[in-house]
């Protein structure tokens, strides 16, 4: 008898919720009785609010199970959740059935949950490495120009043209060149490249191998955060499968190029999610921000031309080479080509990750995704893009998820965190906390963003003293920031700030009696 | 326990094992807290007698990180999301029930050892916030009840283990 397959996600969300125990006592369950399965720790197919959720594999039809709790496991097996009953209440049919991943337009999170993160051969089935195939067989010019034809754009907040920061590394001449990933993922609200790094990690490592194709790089860094150990090790893992397949190394895919990786862990610095302060931390220093230029594209890593490129950036790279870039410009609007991850967070009833075009409106996500928020109140502001992103008050819940769209209204998209809040939300208590942020987490380069965050939390409690000055003050502050930053960690504190004051007087101006319950660090 | 010439020997053995790689000095603070928990005093002249650089260049280093510990922590580490998105499902309440509960702040650890208590700002749970790392383990839709029996396990542990 062949064994049957269950498949249990290695995701840390999952395993939050307890994936780990029930993998074990499945296995364990099993075996009193029996039964023979073999257990895949699949990455989650980001519908969290239903992890941990077991998927059997019937026929070639995934069947899902969830939530499934330890307690639950010797009544599944008695119902016939091997064989994909539906009659445990736990059973969501047919995996691809369930709405929330059925409406999606996934191209980045393609094989999510359906591959096995660890096996080439499993990889390869779900169609990974027909990218790097195809670009094994063509110039690096055309492989640029394909990344450019697709009109991606970074994906770790700037949104900058990726195919014109390839054009630049290529065109500049260099022994060394080197790629690098930022896989510091700092944001609140974000998680999507921890996913992918834990759910299918051999595309993000092999669009690091296209990269380096592309402009001529053989070294490549993944700067990973110390906060991610789960991705770290699935990482480490899928490098080490795939340099045993002959992808890493000498000879890749049996060419005459050559590309190395090696992993390095950050230390817990949100600042080292700057693309300049993350090469210094690389280079073994403080991360401290650089002043531009030189662009890290022309004297980037160890002063050599780098590309430094998100991971959801760098795991798109291989459809665009397998699909052709014209293919993967069709979807999105406007100049926000393609698709973004969007990963719902807070105060939402279904949390998780939404990949959708370009183009779609909070509202969608947040209704129609997110079913409202988890606590039954009303919704009452959202945070796009992470701690330097906007919060948003619900008449701007209609304008299309689009880069410029955001930035029209002073927000931004940035990574593509949403994190709702419901009416209990205390905008004034939220303004404190983005320049105590900023406080902790300033490089300290430069004096408004240091100094400037500080005097920031003060004024903000000192707010009931003297409402009308002290906000003119504020104002004041944030403008210093604005202008007085060498980056947007100083430079865009003012987004959240700003646009609470703005969307949310009421909260700055009346008397709150919980003044006491506010915690300060 | 503490012992200089231990730790010494140990440091110098992680230093010298990596100090051909390029940019090695977050590499060997990784390795060095790995190994004995925190990065001692002693450690930073050996490591920059190594990597040939300042005693003042790795002090900076290491102050520059929050991930890098001065002092030997507990047992465990816990560490609370602060984040926003676990704000927005009550992290800050969270937050006052770890202190109260362990008699400690932040940065700080319990009289017996077991607990060292510190921030975290995100750990990418955030579909399920909010979030409560204990060593390498993460957990998911924190609130006061569970993260009560999540403290109370790890210190009846360590009972048993003494
Ligand atoms: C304060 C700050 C934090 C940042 N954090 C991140 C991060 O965690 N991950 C990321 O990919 N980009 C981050 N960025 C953006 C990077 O500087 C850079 O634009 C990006 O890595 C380039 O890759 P991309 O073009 O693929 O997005 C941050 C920028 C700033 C100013
Ligand atoms: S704005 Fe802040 S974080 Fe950015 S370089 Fe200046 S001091 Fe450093
Ligand atoms: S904000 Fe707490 S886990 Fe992300």
């Amino acid at each position: 008898m062949s064994a049957i397959t269950l498949y249990i996600p290695g995701d840390t969300t999952a395993a939050s919720l307890g994936a780990d125990r029930v993998a074990q006592r499945l296995a364990s369950e099993c075996r009193d009785r029996g039964l023979e399965v073999a257990i895949v720790r699949n990455g989650s197919r980001g519908a969290f609010w239903l992890e941990p959720l077991l998927e059997i594999d019937a026929g070639g039809k995934r069947i899902a199970y969830g939530p499934v709790q330890l307690e639950d496991i010797p009544q599944l097996l008695d119902d016939g959740m091997l064989a994909g009953s539906t009659r445990p209440p736990q059973c969501l049919g047919p995996v691809e059935d369930i709405p929330f991943l059925k409406q999606q337009q996934r191209l980045t999170f393609a094989r999510q949950g359906l591959v096995d993160p660890l096996s080439v051969a499993s990889y390869r089935a779900h169609g990974g490495l027909a990218g790097l195939g195809h670009a094994l067989g063509m110039t690096p010019q055309a492989i640029v120009d394909e990344i450019t034809e697709s009109g991606l754009r970074g994906r770790g907040g700037a949104a900058f043209p990726t195919g014109i920061k390839w054009q630049t590394v290529l065109n500049t001449d260099a022994a060394q060149k080197y790629i690098v990933c930022n896989a510091d993922e700092g944001d609140s609200g974000t998680y999507s490249d921890r996913m992918l790094m834990e759910g299918d990690p051999m595309s993000l490592l092999e669009g690091m191998i296209i990269a380096g194709l592309a402009v001529g790089a053989t070294r490549g860094y993944i700067y990973l955060r110390e906060e991610y150990p789960r991705a770290g090790r699935m990482l480490q893992q899928a490098m080490n499968a795939l340099r045993e397949a002959g992808y890493l190394g000498e000879r890749i895919g049996g060419s005459g190029h050559r590309f190395e990786l090696e992993l390095r862990i950050g230390a817990g610095a949100y600042i080292c999610g700057e693309e300049t302060a993350l090469l210094e931390s690389l280079e073994g220093r403080r991360g401290m921000v650089r002043v531009k230029p030189p662009l890290p594209a022309i004297q980037g890593l160890f002063g050599q031309p780098t590309v430094v490129n998100n991971v959801i950036s760098l795991a798109t790279v291989p459809v665009i080479l397998e699909r052709g870039g014209a293919f993967y410009r069709d979807f999105g609007m406007g100049r926000s080509r393609g698709t973004l991850p969007f990963q719902l967070a807070g105060n939402i009833a279904r949390g998780g990750l939404v990949e959708l075009a370009f183009g779609a409106t909070l509202r969608e996500l947040l209704y129609d995704f997110g079913g409202g928020s988890r606590s039954g109140r009303p919704l009452r502001a959202v945070q796009v893009g992470g701690p330097l992103g906007a919060y948003l008050p619900e008449a701007q819940w209609d304008t299309p998820l689009d880069y410029e769209a955001f930035a029209a209204m002073g927000a931004m998209l940035g990574h593509g965190g949403i994190v709702a809040f419901d009416d209990s939300v205390d905008l004034r208590e939220q303004a404190r906390f983005a320049m105590e942020f900023c406080a902790e987490e300033s490089c300290g380069k430069c004096t408004p963003c240091r100094i400037g965050s500080i005097r920031g939390v003060e004024v903000i409690d000192q707010l009931a003293a003297d409402p009308e000055g002290n906000l003119a003050l504020l104002e004041e502050l944030c403008e210093t920031m604005t202008d007085g930053s060498l980056c947007a960690m100083g430079g865009m504190t003012p987004y959240p700030v700003l646009s609470a004051v703005r969307h949310f007087p009421e909260d700055f101006t009346a008397e709150r009696e919980s003044d006491d319950s506010r915690e300060s660090v | 326990m503490e012992n200089a010439a231990y730790i010494a020997e140990r440091v110098r053995n992680i230093a010298d094992g990596q100090r051909d790689l390029p940019g090695a000095l977050l590499p060997i603070l990784h390795a060095v807290q790995d190994a004995l928990g925190f990065i001692p005093e002693a450690a930073i002249p050996i490591i920059a007698e190594v990597l040939n650089l300042s005693r003042a260049e790795v002090h900076g280093v290491v102050s520059f990180y929050h991930h890098f510990r001065r002092q030997l922590p507990g047992q465990h580490i816990v560490q609370i999301c602060r984040a926003e998105s676990c704000q927005a499902v009550g992290a800050r309440a969270l937050e006052a029930e770890a202190r109260a509960q362990l008699g400690i702040d932040y940065h700080q650890t319990t009289a017996d050892r077991c607990i060292t208590l510190e921030p975290v700002y995100c750990l990418g749970n955030c579909a399920c916030s909010p979030a409560v790392r204990v060593n390498d383990e993460i957990h998911g839709l924190m609130d006061a009840a569970k993260l009560s029996a999540l403290l109370a396990a790890l210190r009846s542990q360590v009972v048993e283990v003494r």
